[in-house]
């Protein structure tokens, strides 16, 4: 713990965050004031709840790297239990899946936080993608209901390897080891996460400020070229200029931000697509009021794993 | 018989809160400390836990389950779980079915009816699932009859309609281990027996009453 706190670099990134909060914070409070009509009200009510959502994700974030590798992965198993809860709530299941279930969530899930515990690379990157995905559909074959078979096995699979095996990529960064950036692999977690997050927050900025074509208005009707542009743009900027805190070059942390923008918007995108699938409006009623994990993390879970190899395979060794 | 709540009654509310994930909405009433029965759909043993948890704690010291004695009074651990954890109150499943002659099936009925308004009591309440049994989970079988001669009984007491859903994909009907999924509990209007109310009629509108608080696919 005292480790990352002596790690300057990791302090000024703390710092930064903080910093953009207190800005955004302020920001809220004088618009609110500034604005008395109901239209615009409820715009910024609602950027007013994503910016308190922020200090407590932040929060959260900031103890568990702080806590060091035990810390993250306890908190992105968590993150990766509860958005699988969401997933599985919403995707419709059958009776037969029930100890399908039982063994992603209990057994799977877990084993794959456990080998980034004991550091076990070769076994973390094929558990899901090789035995999982043969044990899946063995195991619903056996519980003997044939209907809508396929489907099933592929909605159970995709979820496992987004919210298990996707998002155990983000703390899987800690266990890389980057020659003359030992100990401070901390930060890339950080970055992959800044970068991440600010892209989806300047896209939905930008997005308000001067949106005005839609991408896929059927898929998600927020989202605009005018706010994908310019949030990729602002956010790889800022990237940027935090490569002092990585092992990368100004222009390598050029590439690697565009990259997370541009897979965070893959993310959201695929994730948006689901939601319209499954018909979210019916079933939104059982996971309001639980903050919504998924919806945080959509970004995140293409992001990672694509991040962690590029590093893996230009940085390591 | 002293109103504290055991402290594994406790505990197993709060690991069904836990696995259930569940949001409560008391769309039809609010909590409150009078004397009720609260009726449900019933798919999973985790209905009545989940339930009972949703109440506030000093409700929930004086809100006992309604529960078949067939079944949980045959080993000595589901003995002990409804009995001393919970103040269940057991009653024969079907003793009405194995009485010989019409005299003897009314002479069961009314039996199963006093041992529910004694436990009622003066300041208790009841948790009841009127299917008898569990079901799928798609849809609501339709009701037995002890809950209307029970309202009869005791007019003093509110009836409660409340529905929960999604409980019988966490732990379905012949399975032992749960599904941490998400779920919804519901509370509807309270309703009464109507003068002159036929028992079948009543019995059809309470399913009607739980039915319509479904929340997922009801449009």
């Amino acid at each position: 713990m005292l480790e990352a706190i002596r790690d300057a670099e990791l302090v000024w990134l703390y710092g930064g965050v903080l910093f953009l909060l207190i800005v955004s914070t302020l920001i809220g409070r004088i618009l609110k004031s500034r604005h008395k009509t109901d239209s615009s009200r409820t715009t910024i009510d609602n950027l007013n709840a994503r910016i308190r959502a922020w200090w407590k994700m932040c929060a959260i974030f900031a103890i568990a790297i702080l806590i060091g590798r035990v810390g993250s992965l306890i908190l992105f198993g968590i993150i990766s239990f509860l958005a699988m809860r969401e997933y599985m709530t919403l995707v419709p299941t059958r009776r037969g899946d029930h100890r399908t279930l039982f063994w992603s969530f209990f057994v799977i899930m877990p084993l794959q936080y456990y080998l980034i515990g004991i550091q076990w690379y070769g076994f973390f990157a094929i558990m899901i993608p090789a035995l999982a995905f043969v044990f899946i559909p063995t195991s619903i074959a056996i519980a003997g209901d044939t209907e809508h078979f396929l489907e099933r096995a592929a909605k159970i699979q995709f979820g496992i390897m987004v919210c298990a095996y996707c998002l155990s990529h983000a703390p899987a960064l800690l266990l890389l080891k980057i020659p003359g950036f030992e100990g401070r692999d901390a930060r890339l977690l950080l970055y992959l996460v800044i970068v991440d997050q600010m892209s989806d927050v300047l896209q939905y900025v930008w997005g308000k400020l001067i949106g005005k074509r839609k991408i896929a208005w059927r898929v998600s009707p927020n989202k605009t070229w005018e706010g994908f542009v310019g949030g990729v743009i602002s956010a790889t900027a800022l990237g940027t200029a935090l490569w002092w805190a990585t092992p990368f070059t100004p222009l390598q942390s050029a590439g690697m931000s565009f990259t997370i923008c541009i897979l965070g918007f893959a993310g959201g995108l695929v994730m948006s697509a689901i939601k319209r699938d499954i018909g979210i409006k019916d079933f939104g009623v059982v996971i309001e009021g639980h903050g919504g994990i998924l919806d945080r993390m959509d970004s995140l879970c293409f992001a990672a794993p694509i991040f962690f190899h590029l590093v893996r395979y230009y940085f390591v060794r | 018989m002293s109103n504290n709540i055991h402290p594994i009654a406790s505990l197993l509310a709060a690991v069904a809160r836990g696995i259930s994930g569940v949001q409560v909405q008391w769309a039809g009433c609010e909590p409150d400390e009078r004397q009720r029965i609260y009726f449900a759909n019933h798919s999973s043993h985790l209905d009545f836990v989940v339930l009972w948890s949703a109440l506030p704690s000093e409700i929930r010291a004086k809100t006992r389950p309604i529960a078949a004695k067939d079944y949980w009074d045959e080993t000595p651990l589901r003995r002990y779980v409804t009995k001393n954890v919970f103040r269940a109150v057991l009653l024969e499943r079907g003793a009405m079915a194995k009485a010989k002659n019409p005299e003897e099936a009314h002479f069961a009925g009314r039996h199963l009816i006093e041992e529910m308004a004694a436990a009622l009591g003066t300041e208790n309440s009841l948790i009841l699932f009127p299917e008898g049994t569990r079901g799928t989970g798609e849809k609501i079988g339709p009701f037995r009859s002890g809950l209307y001669h029970l309202a009869l009984r005791r007019p003093d007491v509110e009836l409660v309609p409340a529905y929960l859903e999604n409980l019988n994909r966490i732990l379905p009907k012949g399975e032992v281990l749960p599904v941490p999924m998400l779920s919804l509990l519901t509370f509807g209007k309270p309703l009464q027996v109507e003068a002159d109310e036929e028992k079948d009629s009543f019995l059809e509108r309470a399913r009607e009453a739980v039915a319509s608080l479904r929340r997922i696919g009801n449009g």
